[in-house]
């Protein structure tokens, strides 16, 4: 049965229609226009549409639109600040650290979730953090290589 | 525009490099899903005025174009031979408006492989233009001309030249327009900038205003001068990726993000298994559900729903039988693959098709050989995997169909669509926004026919994305393969004897560069028992695998080193100069001493015009199996680069994605189907699995550009076997080698 379930994203707060059951990815694009997120396999197992919730990156294709009622939560649209990229959406283009960018907003939500948790993550903590996600075009090399930067980037406070 | 396009058509039959160009455009392959379109009408240009308004238009003729059908004459190795149908084509065209702002069309699709970056750094540099002041319209068919594809590797040497030329031709369009208006020797007249200047008065005139003078649609065959890539200052250089700002913050809009006014969200019903054939069908419970629209239309039967859950429910109320009388299995696919070439009167022969190629004689090669080596090689079907599935948007008005979606084949899928619902092609419009790639795998147009035939019930447009799953089943295969090869070789490492058999898997790169006496290569094309079609290289990674794993035990029988052993009977330089780099970069040699733990291996090849070679570093925990790529050095060379970052990322991503097929991809299917259609059960290349890369490109400014997005993928999968091989002494002979880790 459908009812009004109350979402804060990007601090904005929503009312939307929805059965409690229904994915918030679902939510998230089609009924309130954020198709940043996207869909890769409905499984949790491509990072996709990966967003914030409560600091925590989650897999939005898997977690039920109740489940998120009420927490802060950012999606991809809700990194840059006043037409200012947040350094990561700035390191993946500086780096070059996508192809076709279908999985670019996953990898860099699930990053920032990371580097809000550790300033400075090792390559094998940034491995192990973003092994969830997948880049079919194989730019994992050049994602690890833009993290790095951002990281850099947030620490010298530039931005 | 239509008189000017004959006199130009007949013009253009004199020009041999265009026909050249053209001549190159489709390669031999029997896993394109090749139809023609039935018909094909004058392209409308009235729409692409429309949208554009006043200024200069220049239309470039093509040449003659040869499309390709689907041959069937001879025996089973004719299938995909070329046939030749010519039609004089507008290739490419360019606008430049009042206000001096340039537009290119073209039919190419961006799919990742950063075309629209590259082509537009060909069009700026002929302009003398910043890339920025370029806007490139890709693959609308309302607005751009007809395009077979994005395939083969074609947009760099096929496409680029053509906007290239466009592009020149309006710059000396300019410099004439500007020479009479400044009634100045034109020969005094420089292009900087948007302007043409002419120093030694100091007056200038900008492109929009010469474009004001000059109000005129041209086409041409043209012969202006390109500029020589010596002299590129915009091409060949690391322009950043066009639209990358959209893509990070979220706002790029794939297809599967495109909404409409009043959409609803459609399912099809899938039958239960592969070649399931549906009997019977209740749709009773599924028309109570509020606002949902069912269609049962021949063996279609589909939902059109206000949200997607809705969708979901409506598909679950539906019952219906189904009857399957052919049932696929894997248990038997590589003995069934060489069996059915004898079922089908390739008799083991399979000689002439286009692949098929014949030197000396093989006893004699034989006979001359110290050492004589036969092995039969197997490859997996695997699935293109692209992040984004299948994805479609349609919309009927006015009797006008109008599909946003994911394919690499714009105008094929307008036939497709013309012809699903018997409407003439200009009643259709396909759109690709730049999508969530392909590889290959998405050549057919399967979901924007679904889609057009929910919204036509629903009076609305619909949105269908293909699930994860659906993509894993439904869509088509890299075929699997069996491939035996026979070679014979002296003790001092020189080739005497080659035969080479490739069954299903396909013939493109099937022919060694290796200078060999006696010579004996064929495909033979079976009907195997999942749909086929294109892929990221094609065949081109099974004969490499079998191939260069088979130098490698050649080198090992013959006791030479494996890099001395290619160079030896290798003349062609430039894979000389690939494998040379690779080794070099790499530090191949004798102080890389393997153990039962770590091994070196090198593989190299060409295709597509392109060549490359990669060295790589591999490590085995000897008591779980495990195998890891530490590291992988590849060396390639495309003729002249145009974006030197652009053409490192497509080498690292396709050794990253090269992986997967070489180690652990293979797609398994019995009783009718798949059984690993999830991403939990089919494992790609993940963050684990990336060895430190590095990429050595070889700048031939001397030689055209060729393609660059397939052939990097095809020396990792040998090198990798070869490594293994060296530390283990196991030949892995199967592609994907260690799926379930090495059992040593």
């Amino acid at each position: 049965m459908s009812g009004e379930i109350g979402l804060r994203v990007n601090g904005v707060k929503h009312k939307v229609e929805a059965e409690p059951d229904r994915m918030l990815l679902g939510v998230l694009r089609d009924e309130l226009g954020l198709t940043g997120s996207k869909y890769g396999c409905g499984e949790g197992q491509c990072g996709a549409c990966t967003v914030v919730l409560d600091g925590r990156a989650v897999r939005s294709c898997r977690l039920s639109v109740a489940d998120c009622a009420d927490k802060p939560m950012t999606t991809i649209e809700g990194l840059a600040h006043d037409g200012k990229l947040h350094p990561l959406q700035q390191a993946f283009l500086d780096v070059g650290a996508l192809q076709c960018g279908y999985c670019t907003a996953g990898m860099i939500m699930n990053a920032y979730a990371l580097l809000a948790k550790r300033q400075a993550p090792s390559r094998q903590q940034v491995i192990q953090a973003m092994e969830g996600n997948i880049c079919r075009c194989g730019t994992y090399q050049r994602i690890l290589q833009a993290i790095d930067q951002a990281a850099k980037s947030l620490q010298g406070g530039a931005v | 525009m239509s008189r000017l396009l004959n006199k130009s058509q007949s013009a253009v039959r004199g020009k041999v490099d265009l026909q050249e160009i053209d001549s190159l455009i489709l390669e031999p392959e029997r896993y394109e899903l090749r139809e023609e379109p039935r018909y094909r009408f004058e392209v409308d240009r009235r729409e692409f005025l429309k949208t554009l308004g006043g200024g200069i238009v220049v239309c470039l003729v093509a040449g003659v174009a040869r499309a390709q059908r689907p041959g069937r004459r001879g025996t089973g190795g004719g299938r995909g031979g070329r046939r030749g149908s010519s039609s004089q084509e507008v290739g490419a065209w360019l606008h430049l408006n009042e206000s001096g702002e340039v537009t290119a069309c073209t039919g190419k699709v961006e799919i990742g492989q950063n075309i629209r970056t590259s082509l537009t750094q060909a069009v700026a540099e002929e302009l003398r233009l910043p890339p920025e002041r370029i806007r490139m319209i890709m693959a609308d068919t309302d607005l751009v001309p007809y395009d077979f594809g994005t395939a083969g590797s074609r947009t760099t040497p096929a496409m680029a030249p053509q906007l290239r030329r466009a592009a020149a031709t309006v710059r000396e369009l300019l410099l004439d327009l500007a020479a009479k208006e400044l009634a100045i020797d034109r020969g005094s007249l420089t292009v900087v900038d948007g302007k043409i200047v002419h120093s030694p008065t100091n007056r200038s005139l900008t492109f929009g205003e010469l474009s004001k003078k000059g109000q005129l649609t041209k086409t041409i065959s043209s012969d202006a001068a390109l500029t020589p890539a010596a002299d590129w200052k915009t091409a060949g250089t690391s322009v950043a990726k066009v639209d990358g700002a959209a893509i990070v913050t979220g706002r790029h809009e794939y297809a599967s993000d495109v909404r409409r006014p009043g959409m609803l969200f459609g399912k099809v019903l899938r039958p239960e298994s592969l070649h399931a054939k549906l009997v019977s069908v209740d749709l009773e419970k599924a028309k109570l559900l509020p606002g949902v629209t069912v269609v049962h239309d021949g063996d279609f039967v589909g939902v059109a729903a206000p949200t997607v859950p809705t969708a979901g429910q409506a598909i679950a109320a539906i019952t219906a039988n189904w009857k399957t009388e052919t049932s696929v299995s894997d248990s038997r696919l590589f003995e069934d693959l060489k069996k059915a070439d004898d079922d089908e009167g390739g008799g083991g022969g399979g000689f002439g098709g286009r692949s098929n190629y014949s030197r000396g004689k093989i006893t004699e090669g034989m006979k001359a050989a110290d050492r004589k080596l036969h092995v039969t090689y197997t490859i997996a079907y695997i699935a293109h995997v692209p992040l984004e599935p299948r994805a479609a948007v349609a919309e009927w008005s006015d009797g006008k169909l109008t599909v946003w979606t994911g394919t690499q084949m714009p105008f094929r899928v307008r036939s497709e669509l013309a012809r699903a619902f018997g409407i003439a092609e200009e009643k259709v419009r396909v759109i690709v926004p730049d999508m969530g790639s392909g590889y290959g795998g998405k050549h057919t147009g399967e979901t924007a026919v679904e889609a057009a035939r929910l919204a036509k019930a629903a009076g609305k447009p619909v949105k269908l994305n293909w699930t994860r799953e659906e993509e894993f089943t439904w869509g088509y295969f890299r075929p699997a393969g069996v491939i035996e090869v026979a070679a014979g070789v002296r003790k001092d490492g020189t080739l005497t004897a080659w035969e080479f058999h490739n069954y299903n898997s396909g013939g493109s790169a099937i022919r060694p560069l290796y200078e060999i006496p006696h010579q004996r290569i064929a495909f033979h094309p079976v009907n195997g028992p999942l749909r086929p079609g294109s892929y990221r290289g094609l065949a081109a990674t099974a004969n490499h695998f079998a191939r260069e794993s088979h130098m490698d035990d050649l080198a090992h029988a013959a006791g030479v080193d494996p890099l001395a052993m290619r160079l030896k009977n290798l003349k062609d330089p430039r894979l000389r100069a690939v494998l040379e780099a690779a080794a070099k970069k790499f530090g191949w040699g004798p102080h890389n001493k393997p153990t039962p733990e770590r091994g070196f291996g090198l593989a190299c090849g060409s295709e597509k015009g392109s060549y490359v070679s990669t060295c790589a570093e591999v490590s085995i925990d000897s008591r779980t199996g495990k195998v890891r790529v530490v590291r992988a050095v590849t060396a390639f060379e495309c003729g002249a680069i145009i974006n030197p970052e652009h053409l490192t990322n497509q080498c690292e991503g396709a050794v990253m994605m090269g992986l997967g097929g070489a180690l652990f991809e293979a797609i398994r299917f019995d009783d009718d189907k798949i059984r690993n259609p999830k991403l939990a059960q089919y494992r790609v290349p993940r963050f684990n699995d990336l060895p430190v890369l590095e990429t050595v490109l070889l700048d031939r400014k001397d030689l055209p550009s060729a393609g660059a997005g397939e052939t990097p993928i095809v020396a990792i999968g040998p090198a990798v076997g070869n490594a293994i091989f060296q530390a283990t002494g196991k030949r892995l002979t199967s592609m994907p080698m260690v799926p379930r880790g090495l059992k040593v």
